[in-house]
Protein backbone atom coordinates (compact mmCIF):
# COMPACT_ATOMS: atom_id res chain seq x y z
CA UNK A 1 0.00 0.00 0.00
CA UNK A 2 1.20 3.69 -0.76
CA UNK A 3 1.82 5.99 2.01
CA UNK A 4 3.33 9.17 2.12
CA UNK A 5 3.83 12.09 4.82
CA UNK A 6 3.69 15.32 2.58
CA UNK A 7 1.83 16.76 0.11
CA UNK A 8 3.59 19.49 -1.47
CA UNK A 9 1.76 21.67 -4.70
CA UNK A 10 4.32 23.50 -6.77
CA UNK A 11 2.82 26.52 -9.21
CA UNK A 12 0.43 24.74 -9.74
CA UNK A 13 -2.26 26.59 -12.19
CA UNK A 14 -5.95 25.79 -13.19
CA UNK A 15 -7.53 27.60 -16.00
CA UNK A 16 -11.56 26.62 -17.02
CA UNK A 17 -11.36 27.69 -20.74
CA UNK A 18 -10.10 31.49 -20.32
CA UNK A 19 -10.76 31.52 -16.35
CA UNK A 20 -7.62 31.15 -14.32
CA UNK A 21 -9.70 29.49 -11.18
CA UNK A 22 -5.64 29.07 -9.60
CA UNK A 23 -2.51 31.27 -10.17
CA UNK A 24 0.71 29.33 -9.10
CA UNK A 25 -0.79 27.91 -6.32
CA UNK A 26 2.30 26.49 -4.14
CA UNK A 27 1.48 24.94 -0.50
CA UNK A 28 3.30 22.17 1.66
CA UNK A 29 1.64 20.18 4.14
CA UNK A 30 3.23 17.50 6.14
CA UNK A 31 1.59 14.46 8.28
CA UNK A 32 -0.25 15.70 11.57
CA UNK A 33 -0.92 19.21 10.39
CA UNK A 34 -4.30 20.29 9.87
CA UNK A 35 -4.26 23.60 7.46
CA UNK A 36 -7.55 25.64 6.71
CA UNK A 37 -8.07 26.88 3.64
CA UNK A 38 -9.82 30.52 3.59
CA UNK A 39 -11.26 32.59 1.10
CA UNK A 40 -14.22 34.32 -0.32
CA UNK A 41 -17.02 32.11 -2.59
CA UNK A 42 -15.49 31.63 -6.29
CA UNK A 43 -11.77 31.78 -5.00
CA UNK A 44 -10.89 28.71 -6.26
CA UNK A 45 -10.56 26.34 -2.41
CA UNK A 46 -13.06 23.56 -4.10
CA UNK A 47 -10.69 23.65 -7.30
CA UNK A 48 -7.89 23.06 -4.97
CA UNK A 49 -9.38 20.34 -3.23
CA UNK A 50 -10.00 18.55 -6.45
CA UNK A 51 -6.89 18.86 -6.84
CA UNK A 52 -5.09 17.68 -4.48
CA UNK A 53 -8.09 14.70 -5.02
CA UNK A 54 -6.81 13.79 -8.12
CA UNK A 55 -10.12 14.46 -9.42
CA UNK A 56 -8.83 17.07 -11.90
CA UNK A 57 -5.51 17.47 -13.29
CA UNK A 58 -3.50 21.08 -12.92
CA UNK A 59 -3.47 23.08 -16.30
CA UNK A 60 0.05 23.59 -14.89
CA UNK A 61 2.45 22.83 -11.63
CA UNK A 62 3.29 19.37 -9.84
CA UNK A 63 1.41 17.93 -7.33
CA UNK A 64 3.11 15.15 -4.91
CA UNK A 65 2.21 12.83 -2.61
CA UNK A 66 5.76 12.15 -0.73
CA UNK A 67 7.50 10.40 -3.43
CA UNK A 68 4.59 9.81 -5.77
CA UNK A 69 2.23 11.54 -8.33
CA UNK A 70 -1.35 11.39 -9.28
CA UNK A 71 -0.90 9.89 -12.83
CA UNK A 72 1.70 6.97 -12.00
CA UNK A 73 0.50 5.67 -8.73
CA UNK A 74 -3.42 5.64 -10.09
CA UNK A 75 -5.63 3.75 -7.93
CA UNK A 76 -2.92 3.27 -5.06
CA UNK A 77 -2.98 6.40 -4.28
CA UNK A 78 -6.51 7.60 -4.30
CA UNK A 79 -7.02 5.03 -1.82
CA UNK A 80 -5.14 6.62 0.77
CA UNK A 81 -7.09 10.29 -0.21
CA UNK A 82 -10.59 10.99 1.28
CA UNK A 83 -12.69 13.56 0.34
CA UNK A 84 -15.91 15.41 1.85
CA UNK A 85 -17.18 17.66 -0.93
CA UNK A 86 -19.99 19.94 -1.20
CA UNK A 87 -22.05 17.28 -2.20
CA UNK A 88 -22.23 15.02 -0.23
CA UNK A 89 -21.31 11.48 -2.46
CA UNK A 90 -23.97 9.71 -0.80
CA UNK A 91 -26.53 7.41 -2.45
CA UNK A 92 -30.01 8.37 -1.43
CA UNK A 93 -32.15 5.43 -2.22
CA UNK A 94 -29.46 3.40 -0.26
CA UNK A 95 -29.52 3.44 3.71
CA UNK A 96 -27.13 4.86 6.22
CA UNK A 97 -25.43 0.73 6.24
CA UNK A 98 -25.43 0.23 3.01
CA UNK A 99 -23.80 3.48 1.69
CA UNK A 100 -21.14 2.55 4.00
CA UNK A 101 -21.21 -1.08 3.21
CA UNK A 102 -20.45 -0.14 -0.85
CA UNK A 103 -17.59 2.53 -0.21
CA UNK A 104 -16.32 0.28 2.49
CA UNK A 105 -16.02 -3.00 -0.20
CA UNK A 106 -15.28 -0.41 -3.49
CA UNK A 107 -12.01 0.23 -0.86
CA UNK A 108 -11.67 -3.27 -0.63
CA UNK A 109 -11.04 -3.04 3.34
CA UNK A 110 -11.39 -5.88 6.03
CA UNK A 111 -13.66 -6.52 8.67
CA UNK A 112 -16.35 -4.31 6.43
CA UNK A 113 -19.01 -4.73 8.96
CA UNK A 114 -17.18 -3.83 12.33
CA UNK A 115 -15.96 -0.72 10.62
CA UNK A 116 -19.47 0.36 9.50
CA UNK A 117 -21.14 -0.29 12.50
CA UNK A 118 -18.21 1.80 14.13
CA UNK A 119 -18.84 4.35 11.75
CA UNK A 120 -22.52 4.85 12.29
CA UNK A 121 -21.79 4.49 16.04
CA UNK A 122 -19.31 8.02 15.38
CA UNK A 123 -21.97 9.70 13.29
CA UNK A 124 -24.81 9.11 15.96
CA UNK A 125 -26.40 6.96 13.31
CA UNK A 126 -26.84 3.39 14.83
CA UNK A 127 -30.31 3.81 15.38
CA UNK A 128 -31.06 4.79 11.91
CA UNK A 129 -28.62 2.22 10.12
CA UNK A 130 -31.51 0.65 8.12
CA UNK A 131 -32.80 3.71 6.79
CA UNK A 132 -32.78 5.14 3.37
CA UNK A 133 -30.65 8.49 3.27
CA UNK A 134 -33.48 10.19 1.43
CA UNK A 135 -35.40 11.08 4.52
CA UNK A 136 -32.20 12.02 6.95
CA UNK A 137 -31.49 15.69 7.57
CA UNK A 138 -28.69 17.93 6.06
CA UNK A 139 -27.10 17.69 9.14
CA UNK A 140 -27.22 13.52 9.23
CA UNK A 141 -26.64 13.23 6.01
CA UNK A 142 -23.51 15.61 6.84
CA UNK A 143 -22.17 13.54 9.79
CA UNK A 144 -22.71 9.74 7.49
CA UNK A 145 -20.85 11.57 5.03
CA UNK A 146 -17.74 12.60 7.08
CA UNK A 147 -17.61 8.92 8.09
CA UNK A 148 -17.76 7.71 4.52
CA UNK A 149 -15.27 10.24 3.51
CA UNK A 150 -13.04 8.63 6.69
CA UNK A 151 -14.02 5.14 6.54
CA UNK A 152 -10.75 3.97 4.89
CA UNK A 153 -8.16 6.17 6.92
CA UNK A 154 -7.10 8.17 4.23
CA UNK A 155 -3.67 10.31 5.08
CA UNK A 156 -4.78 13.26 3.17
CA UNK A 157 -7.99 14.29 4.15
CA UNK A 158 -10.05 17.27 2.50
CA UNK A 159 -13.01 18.17 3.90
CA UNK A 160 -14.97 21.28 2.11
CA UNK A 161 -17.31 23.11 4.17
CA UNK A 162 -17.72 19.76 6.66
CA UNK A 163 -19.98 22.48 9.41
CA UNK A 164 -22.54 22.91 7.07
CA UNK A 165 -25.91 21.43 8.42
CA UNK A 166 -24.01 20.76 11.70
CA UNK A 167 -25.67 21.29 15.13
CA UNK A 168 -23.98 21.93 18.44
CA UNK A 169 -23.35 18.88 19.34
CA UNK A 170 -22.13 17.35 15.61
CA UNK A 171 -20.09 20.28 15.25
CA UNK A 172 -18.09 19.17 19.17
CA UNK A 173 -18.37 15.75 17.34
CA UNK A 174 -16.23 17.14 14.39
CA UNK A 175 -13.93 19.35 16.23
CA UNK A 176 -13.31 15.88 18.51
CA UNK A 177 -12.50 14.16 14.95
CA UNK A 178 -10.68 16.75 13.31
CA UNK A 179 -8.26 16.74 16.54
CA UNK A 180 -8.19 12.75 16.13
CA UNK A 181 -6.83 13.02 12.44
CA UNK A 182 -4.30 15.45 13.45
CA UNK A 183 -3.04 13.16 16.44
CA UNK A 184 -3.55 9.84 13.79
CA UNK A 185 -1.31 11.94 11.70
CA UNK A 186 -2.96 12.72 8.62
CA UNK A 187 -2.87 15.69 6.39
CA UNK A 188 -6.13 17.85 6.87
CA UNK A 189 -6.90 20.39 4.19
CA UNK A 190 -10.38 22.15 5.35
CA UNK A 191 -11.80 25.17 3.58
CA UNK A 192 -14.47 26.79 5.88
CA UNK A 193 -16.22 29.91 6.65
CA UNK A 194 -16.91 28.85 10.04
CA UNK A 195 -13.70 30.52 11.23
CA UNK A 196 -15.05 30.61 15.28
CA UNK A 197 -15.34 26.68 14.77
CA UNK A 198 -11.96 26.10 13.14
CA UNK A 199 -10.16 28.57 15.27
CA UNK A 200 -7.71 26.69 17.55
CA UNK A 201 -7.94 23.94 15.35
CA UNK A 202 -5.91 24.42 13.09
CA UNK A 203 -1.91 24.62 12.96
CA UNK A 204 -2.29 27.40 10.28
CA UNK A 205 -4.11 29.50 7.60
CA UNK A 206 -3.95 30.48 4.12
CA UNK A 207 -6.34 31.99 1.95
CA UNK A 208 -7.28 31.74 -1.82
CA UNK A 209 -7.72 35.43 -3.38
CA UNK A 210 -9.01 35.48 -7.04
CA UNK A 211 -6.92 31.93 -7.54
CA UNK A 212 -3.56 33.30 -5.51
CA UNK A 213 -2.82 31.84 -2.30
CA UNK A 214 -2.18 34.03 0.29
CA UNK A 215 -0.31 33.13 4.06
CA UNK A 216 -2.78 34.01 6.87
CA UNK A 217 -0.44 35.55 9.58
CA UNK A 218 0.07 34.14 12.87
CA UNK A 219 -0.19 36.46 15.79
CA UNK A 220 -2.87 38.79 17.84
CA UNK A 221 -6.22 38.45 17.58
CA UNK A 222 -8.70 35.54 16.28
CA UNK A 223 -9.06 33.59 13.10
CA UNK A 224 -11.20 36.05 11.92
CA UNK A 225 -9.50 39.08 12.85
CA UNK A 226 -6.51 37.96 11.27
CA UNK A 227 -8.20 36.24 8.36
CA UNK A 228 -9.93 40.47 7.62
CA UNK A 229 -6.67 41.84 7.63
CA UNK A 230 -4.79 39.60 5.21
CA UNK A 231 -8.42 40.29 2.53
CA UNK B 1 -11.24 -11.94 -9.91
CA UNK B 2 -10.45 -8.22 -8.16
CA UNK B 3 -12.12 -6.90 -11.71
CA UNK B 4 -15.35 -9.17 -11.67
CA UNK B 5 -16.05 -8.32 -8.09
CA UNK B 6 -16.11 -4.54 -8.76
CA UNK B 7 -18.35 -4.75 -11.72
CA UNK B 8 -20.74 -6.92 -9.41
CA UNK B 9 -20.23 -4.32 -6.81
CA UNK B 10 -20.86 -1.67 -9.07
CA UNK B 11 -23.71 -3.94 -11.08
CA UNK B 12 -25.73 -4.79 -7.40
CA UNK B 13 -25.40 -1.22 -6.48
CA UNK B 14 -27.48 -0.09 -9.72
CA UNK B 15 -29.89 -2.97 -9.21
CA UNK B 16 -30.55 -2.39 -5.74
CA UNK B 17 -31.22 1.28 -6.14
CA UNK B 18 -33.25 0.64 -9.44
CA UNK B 19 -35.08 -1.82 -7.36
CA UNK B 20 -36.21 0.51 -4.56
CA UNK B 21 -36.95 3.63 -7.13
CA UNK B 22 -37.72 1.50 -9.97
CA UNK B 23 -37.62 4.92 -11.95
CA UNK B 24 -35.67 3.66 -14.65
CA UNK B 25 -37.82 0.20 -14.97
CA UNK B 26 -41.05 1.57 -15.25
CA UNK B 27 -40.20 4.91 -17.60
CA UNK B 28 -38.21 3.17 -19.83
CA UNK B 29 -40.67 0.10 -20.26
CA UNK B 30 -43.41 2.84 -20.82
CA UNK B 31 -41.68 4.57 -23.35
CA UNK B 32 -40.95 1.46 -25.24
CA UNK B 33 -44.46 0.06 -24.97
CA UNK B 34 -45.54 3.48 -26.24
CA UNK B 35 -43.78 3.72 -29.10
CA UNK B 36 -44.79 0.24 -30.17
CA UNK B 37 -48.72 1.04 -29.49
CA UNK B 38 -48.07 3.96 -31.56
CA UNK B 39 -46.51 2.41 -34.55
CA UNK B 40 -48.85 -0.50 -34.17
CA UNK B 41 -51.88 2.08 -35.27
CA UNK B 42 -49.65 3.43 -38.22
CA UNK B 43 -48.34 0.27 -39.54
CA UNK B 44 -51.35 -2.72 -38.74
CA UNK B 45 -53.71 -2.04 -41.68
CA UNK B 46 -57.10 -4.37 -41.72
CA UNK B 47 -55.01 -6.69 -38.94
CA UNK B 48 -51.55 -6.88 -41.31
CA UNK B 49 -48.78 -5.29 -41.10
CA UNK B 50 -46.57 -4.09 -43.78
CA UNK B 51 -43.42 -5.17 -44.56
CA UNK B 52 -40.50 -5.49 -42.55
CA UNK B 53 -41.71 -3.02 -40.02
CA UNK B 54 -41.87 -5.51 -36.84
CA UNK B 55 -37.86 -5.76 -37.13
CA UNK B 56 -37.80 -1.76 -37.66
CA UNK B 57 -40.26 -0.78 -34.81
CA UNK B 58 -38.27 -3.57 -32.50
CA UNK B 59 -35.17 -2.04 -33.15
CA UNK B 60 -36.26 2.03 -32.89
CA UNK B 61 -38.43 0.53 -29.44
CA UNK B 62 -34.90 -0.67 -27.66
CA UNK B 63 -33.03 2.12 -29.01
CA UNK B 64 -35.00 4.52 -27.82
CA UNK B 65 -35.87 3.59 -24.41
CA UNK B 66 -32.12 2.66 -24.55
CA UNK B 67 -31.39 5.92 -25.03
CA UNK B 68 -33.61 6.76 -21.98
CA UNK B 69 -31.98 4.30 -19.57
CA UNK B 70 -28.89 5.04 -20.45
CA UNK B 71 -29.39 9.37 -19.46
CA UNK B 72 -30.74 8.41 -15.97
CA UNK B 73 -27.99 5.61 -14.99
CA UNK B 74 -25.92 8.30 -14.98
CA UNK B 75 -27.85 11.59 -13.88
CA UNK B 76 -28.72 9.42 -11.01
CA UNK B 77 -24.95 9.59 -10.60
CA UNK B 78 -24.55 12.94 -10.83
CA UNK B 79 -27.41 14.37 -8.49
CA UNK B 80 -24.78 13.51 -5.40
CA UNK B 81 -21.77 13.49 -7.06
CA UNK B 82 -21.26 9.54 -6.54
CA UNK B 83 -19.42 9.16 -9.70
CA UNK B 84 -16.91 11.86 -8.10
CA UNK B 85 -16.53 9.17 -4.91
CA UNK B 86 -16.37 6.30 -7.37
CA UNK B 87 -13.88 8.23 -9.79
CA UNK B 88 -11.46 8.61 -6.21
CA UNK B 89 -11.83 5.78 -5.31
CA UNK B 90 -8.71 2.85 -5.68
CA UNK B 91 -10.98 0.79 -8.14
CA UNK B 92 -10.28 0.11 -11.81
CA UNK B 93 -11.95 2.53 -13.72
CA UNK B 94 -12.77 0.08 -16.41
CA UNK B 95 -14.66 -2.17 -13.86
CA UNK B 96 -16.79 0.49 -13.25
CA UNK B 97 -17.40 1.34 -16.69
CA UNK B 98 -18.26 -2.33 -17.42
CA UNK B 99 -20.16 -2.54 -13.67
CA UNK B 100 -22.67 0.26 -15.10
CA UNK B 101 -22.82 -1.41 -18.49
CA UNK B 102 -23.82 -4.48 -16.98
CA UNK B 103 -26.79 -2.41 -14.98
CA UNK B 104 -27.90 -1.05 -18.33
CA UNK B 105 -27.83 -3.90 -19.77
CA UNK B 106 -30.00 -6.02 -17.24
CA UNK B 107 -32.58 -2.99 -17.18
CA UNK B 108 -32.66 -3.03 -21.45
CA UNK B 109 -33.03 -7.06 -21.12
CA UNK B 110 -36.31 -6.41 -18.69
CA UNK B 111 -37.63 -3.97 -20.78
CA UNK B 112 -37.22 -6.81 -24.29
CA UNK B 113 -38.59 -9.32 -21.81
CA UNK B 114 -42.19 -7.50 -22.44
CA UNK B 115 -41.48 -5.67 -25.97
CA UNK B 116 -40.49 -8.06 -27.92
CA UNK B 117 -43.96 -10.65 -27.42
CA UNK B 118 -45.69 -7.11 -27.54
CA UNK B 119 -44.17 -6.46 -30.81
CA UNK B 120 -44.49 -10.13 -31.99
CA UNK B 121 -48.18 -10.05 -30.49
CA UNK B 122 -49.04 -6.28 -32.42
CA UNK B 123 -47.27 -7.36 -35.76
CA UNK B 124 -48.13 -10.59 -36.15
CA UNK B 125 -44.09 -11.68 -36.03
CA UNK B 126 -42.56 -14.84 -35.54
CA UNK B 127 -40.24 -13.71 -33.07
CA UNK B 128 -39.35 -16.62 -31.27
CA UNK B 129 -39.39 -19.39 -34.45
CA UNK B 130 -35.34 -19.46 -34.17
CA UNK B 131 -35.09 -18.07 -30.77
CA UNK B 132 -31.20 -18.86 -30.59
CA UNK B 133 -30.79 -16.76 -33.54
CA UNK B 134 -33.42 -14.11 -32.11
CA UNK B 135 -31.79 -14.05 -28.44
CA UNK B 136 -27.98 -13.89 -30.10
CA UNK B 137 -29.41 -10.68 -32.60
CA UNK B 138 -31.04 -9.02 -29.16
CA UNK B 139 -28.17 -9.86 -27.14
CA UNK B 140 -25.64 -8.57 -29.32
CA UNK B 141 -27.50 -5.79 -30.41
CA UNK B 142 -28.35 -4.85 -27.49
CA UNK B 143 -24.70 -4.85 -26.27
CA UNK B 144 -23.33 -2.55 -28.78
CA UNK B 145 -25.44 -0.39 -28.41
CA UNK B 146 -25.25 -0.01 -24.83
CA UNK B 147 -21.37 0.23 -25.02
CA UNK B 148 -21.21 3.29 -26.81
CA UNK B 149 -24.09 4.40 -24.84
CA UNK B 150 -22.78 4.04 -21.29
CA UNK B 151 -19.48 5.22 -22.49
CA UNK B 152 -21.07 8.89 -23.67
CA UNK B 153 -23.58 8.81 -21.09
CA UNK B 154 -20.57 8.73 -18.45
CA UNK B 155 -18.73 11.67 -20.50
CA UNK B 156 -21.94 13.99 -21.01
CA UNK B 157 -22.54 13.66 -17.03
CA UNK B 158 -21.31 17.09 -16.29
CA UNK B 159 -22.07 18.90 -19.54
CA UNK B 160 -25.28 20.89 -19.20
CA UNK B 161 -27.07 19.83 -22.19
CA UNK B 162 -26.37 16.00 -22.08
CA UNK B 163 -29.99 15.34 -23.02
CA UNK B 164 -30.11 16.69 -26.15
CA UNK B 165 -26.21 15.54 -26.40
CA UNK B 166 -26.43 12.05 -25.60
CA UNK B 167 -28.81 10.76 -28.63
CA UNK B 168 -27.09 13.33 -31.42
CA UNK B 169 -24.13 11.58 -30.74
CA UNK B 170 -25.13 7.92 -29.65
CA UNK B 171 -27.27 7.21 -32.90
CA UNK B 172 -24.68 8.30 -35.64
CA UNK B 173 -22.41 5.73 -33.79
CA UNK B 174 -24.81 3.09 -33.27
CA UNK B 175 -26.52 3.09 -36.93
CA UNK B 176 -24.44 0.20 -37.86
CA UNK B 177 -25.62 -1.83 -35.03
CA UNK B 178 -29.15 -0.51 -35.40
CA UNK B 179 -28.97 -1.61 -39.31
CA UNK B 180 -27.20 -4.73 -38.24
CA UNK B 181 -29.64 -5.82 -35.81
CA UNK B 182 -33.31 -4.46 -37.96
CA UNK B 183 -31.63 -6.74 -41.35
CA UNK B 184 -30.77 -9.66 -38.97
CA UNK B 185 -34.40 -9.56 -37.45
CA UNK B 186 -35.94 -9.14 -40.95
CA UNK B 187 -34.06 -12.14 -42.38
CA UNK B 188 -35.73 -14.55 -39.78
CA UNK B 189 -39.28 -12.65 -40.07
CA UNK B 190 -39.48 -13.27 -43.81
CA UNK B 191 -42.13 -15.49 -45.75
CA UNK B 192 -38.85 -17.55 -46.48
CA UNK B 193 -36.74 -17.29 -43.53
CA UNK B 194 -32.94 -16.59 -44.43
CA UNK B 195 -30.70 -18.10 -41.87
CA UNK B 196 -27.59 -17.99 -43.31
CA UNK B 197 -27.82 -14.16 -43.65
CA UNK B 198 -29.38 -13.04 -40.19
CA UNK B 199 -26.06 -15.24 -39.01
CA UNK B 200 -24.40 -12.74 -41.32
CA UNK B 201 -25.70 -10.04 -39.53
CA UNK B 202 -25.39 -11.77 -36.32
CA UNK B 203 -21.38 -12.40 -36.63
CA UNK B 204 -21.03 -8.35 -37.61
CA UNK B 205 -22.70 -7.54 -34.55
CA UNK B 206 -20.18 -9.79 -32.74
CA UNK B 207 -17.78 -7.34 -34.41
CA UNK B 208 -19.07 -4.44 -33.57
CA UNK B 209 -19.59 -5.46 -29.55
CA UNK B 210 -15.88 -6.50 -29.84
CA UNK B 211 -14.66 -3.01 -31.04
CA UNK B 212 -17.07 -0.74 -29.47
CA UNK B 213 -16.57 -2.63 -26.15
CA UNK B 214 -12.68 -2.54 -26.74
CA UNK B 215 -12.70 0.78 -27.05
CA UNK B 216 -14.38 1.95 -24.84
CA UNK B 217 -12.64 0.11 -22.13
CA UNK B 218 -9.44 1.57 -23.98
CA UNK B 219 -10.96 5.40 -23.53
CA UNK B 220 -12.90 5.06 -20.59
CA UNK B 221 -10.22 6.36 -18.14
CA UNK B 222 -8.56 9.43 -19.87
CA UNK B 223 -12.43 10.55 -20.83
CA UNK B 224 -13.56 10.70 -17.26
CA UNK B 225 -10.29 12.68 -16.04
CA UNK B 226 -11.65 16.33 -16.24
Amino acid sequence: MIDFSTLTLTDVSRNFGRRRALARVSLAAAAGETIALLGPNGAGKSTLLSIAATLIAPSSGEVRYGDHDARTAGGALRGRIGLLGHDLYLYPELSAAENLRFFAKVYRLDGVERRVDEALDRAGLTTRRDDQVAGFSRGMRQRLALERALLHAPRLVLLDEPFTGLDDAATHALRRRLAGLREAGCIVLVTTHDLETIDGLIDRAVMLQQGKLVTIADGAGSLRERYRRSL
Amino acid sequence: MRFVETVWLVTRKDLLIEARSKEILYTTLFFAVSCVLVFAFGFVREGRPLGDAAAGILWIAIAFSGTLALGRAFERERQSETLRALMMSPIDRPALYVGKLCGVLILLAAVELIVVPLVGLMFQAPLFAHPVLMIGLLLTGTVGFAAVGTLFAAMLVRARSRDVLLPVLLYPITIPVIIAGVRGTAALLQAEVDEPMARAWLSMLVFFDVVFVTLALWTFEPVMTE
